[in-house]
């Protein structure tokens, strides 16, 4: 990243023409230092995610899962290796990502409405367009009749749905999710993953989620990246060989959801990931 | 699950359809109660804080009256409304003065003080530096400079408002910076990825934020104020109410000297009662949040 020569450039731009891959991680590392010591949070990490894909990051804590999506997103630098999106390489922060994080970071004395409206402010969107896509999503999401509620009115499952709406607002190709249903009951939470499951098929955005859910990252994701933490590194990416469509009680019944679960666990070590 | 028991006329957002499809519908009722009900509640929170005041001049006034103080040391309620009565032109003029002083100051202190914060904010250099001036300027008790200031700016009524702005700044810069850094750092950096300049971010984000804690600070603030302005006018005027408390003082006119400092309060409890509407006009948002925890039990 420090230096970075002409030909690389180049061949950056040749790659994003022809480039099928929403994400690539190149050989990236993230290192900082504190008062005592070094810190590798993440280690030699390469992965390619191909546009449209759904992948689930899941790890123990500290495994460096929510710094993979900071570099992608362009909000933290790698210290060594690339990060490519859609071809181009990430230098500071993008705004062609939705990010949600696992609060749902909402401003309080906005509605639902308006908050989703703030994507369309910061970017200028025309306003009736923005407005239409609001109105459109909220269906998608079933927050209908709640455009006026503030965050303070609303449980967290539905301030998350608002958080969502928001980062898919200027839809954008990538969609990152930090533990999005991290702090929600275990009902909610599966509510929320048939929900998302359903918007992924009929945005096609490419998703990145980090999860600790073992269940939830077998459940949406095409391909399970699992790491390790001390350094963070990917220990495996397993292949989930479901259809895109995925109904809840049918999936978790699954032997091949039941593999991949039991994969992940193995590599996480007994207890390591339990959800 | 949706509202209960009120019969609600207005932001019914609640009742519609989708409120039953959405699985965790948990919208809290946002109609207003009606007329009677709101007038029996404001009745039941207020009544506790005016008896207690009753109950005061009662106070007073049964101890003037059984004479277990000479009345040149404290006068009866009644005397004390009486010379308010008559000599209310008087008082008029010297309150209107101290209250002039006290608002120009208010004003002043909370523009210096809110573009410092911002300035400190974004800026840990400028922070750096100027945060020992300030707190010098806090620390230093205001009615050993406020001759200075008579000295410098004359006789007049720019330096009591001088004290009254060294006097009320400081909670304002306090508050607006603690208010300005308390905003979410996962809402900045979503500000980042929506391609936000500094100033959208600043305008939507981090100053609406600061408001709550600016608004205490600006709570705290307008009360100094009236000190402030009260101060410089000991040091040395011939017009505003610490003039009056002053010549009451010299001939030992405690009548007046009571009634000047019931005006006093007053001016005090009025331009905070003012901040806390100008608040709740502002950020309702937030003063109905707060209204939930007024108390708890744990």
């Amino acid at each position: 990243m420090r230096i970075m020569s002409k030909a690389e450039t180049a061949a950056d731009r040749a790659r994003g023409g022809a480039s099928e891959h929403a994400v690539e991680l190149d050989g990236v590392a993230v290192r900082f230092r504190t008062r005592k010591r070094d810190v590798t949070a993440l280690a030699e990490v390469s992965l390619d995610v191909p546009v449209g894909e759904f992948v689930a990051i899941v790890g123990p804590s500290g495994c460096g899962k929510s710094t993979l999506l900071k570099l992608v997103s362009g909000l933290l630098k790698p210290s060594s290796g690339t990060v490519r999106l859609h071809g181009e390489t990430v230098t500071g922060p993008r705004h062609d990502i939705g990010f949600v994080f696992q609060r749902a970071a909402l401003l309080e004395w906005r509605s639902a409405k308006r908050n989703i409206l703030l994507q369309a402010e910061m970017r200028k969107m025309p306003a009736e367009q923005a407005r239409r896509r609001t109105a459109e999503l909220m269906e998608m999401t079933g927050l209908t009749g709640f455009e006026d509620a503030y965050p303070h009115e609303l449980s967290g499952g539905m301030q998350q749905r608002v958080a969502l709406c928001r980062a898919l607002l200027h839809e954008p190709p990538v969609l990152l999710m930090d533990e999005p249903f991290g702090a929600l009951d275990a009902l909610t939470r599966e509510q929320l993953n048939v929900e998302l499951n359903r918007i992924w098929r009929e945005t096609r955005t490419t998703v990145l989620l980090v999860t600790h859910s073992v269940a939830e990252a077998a459940y949406l994701a095409n391909r399970v990246v699992v790491m390790t933490s001390r350094p963070g590194r990917i220990a495996e990416v397993i292949d989930v060989n479901l259809p895109p469509e995925r109904d809840y009680a049918t999936t978790v019944a699954d032997p091949e959801f039941a593999r991949v679960t039991a994969r992940i666990r193995e590599l996480l070590g007994a207890g390591a990931a339990a959800d | 699950m949706v509202s209960q028991g009120t019969t609600s006329t207005s932001g019914a957002a609640s009742s519609t359809p989708a409120a039953e499809q959405s699985p965790d519908a948990a919208v809290v009722e946002r109609g207003r109660p009606p007329l009677g009900e709101r007038v029996r509640e404001g009745l039941e929170r207020s009544w506790r804080p005016v008896a207690m005041l009753l109950a005061c001049v009662a106070a007073w006034w049964a101890i003037t009256a059984a004479k277990l103080v000479e009345p040149y040391l404290v006068p009866s309620p009644g005397a004390t409304l009486d010379l308010m009565v008559e000599k209310w032109g008087y008082i008029w003029h010297h309150s209107w003065v101290t209250t002039y002083e006290t608002v120009v100051g208010f004003l002043l202190a909370a523009v210096i003080g809110i573009a410092a914060a911002v300035v400190m904010v974004y800026s840990a250099t400028i922070e750096r530096t100027l945060y020992p001036i300030l707190l010098f300027a806090q620390v230093i008790p205001k009615i050993a400079v406020a001759p200075l200031f008579v000295v410098w700016l004359g006789f007049g009524v720019t330096p009591k408002i001088f004290v009254a702005v060294l006097i009320a700044f400081f909670p304002v810069v306090i508050a607006m910076v603690t208010g300005l850094k308390s905003v979410d750092p996962e809402m900045l950096q979503l500000s980042a990825t929506m391609g936000a300049g500094p100033w959208q971010t600043f305008a939507k984000i981090r100053f609406p934020a600061s408001l709550p804690h600016l608004f205490s600070g600006l709570k705290v603030a307008v009360t100094l104020a009236v000190t402030g302005a009260v101060v410089g006018e000991f040091v040395g005027a011939n017009e505003g109410l610490g003039y009056v408390i002053q010549q009451a003082n010299g001939n030992l006119d405690t009548p007046m000297l009571f009634a000047a400092l019931l005006v006093m309060s007053a001016l005090g409890v009025v331009l905070f009662v003012l901040i806390e509407l100008a608040e709740r006009l502002v950020l309702p948002w937030h003063a109905s949040r707060r209204g939930d925890a007024v108390t708890t039990t744990y």
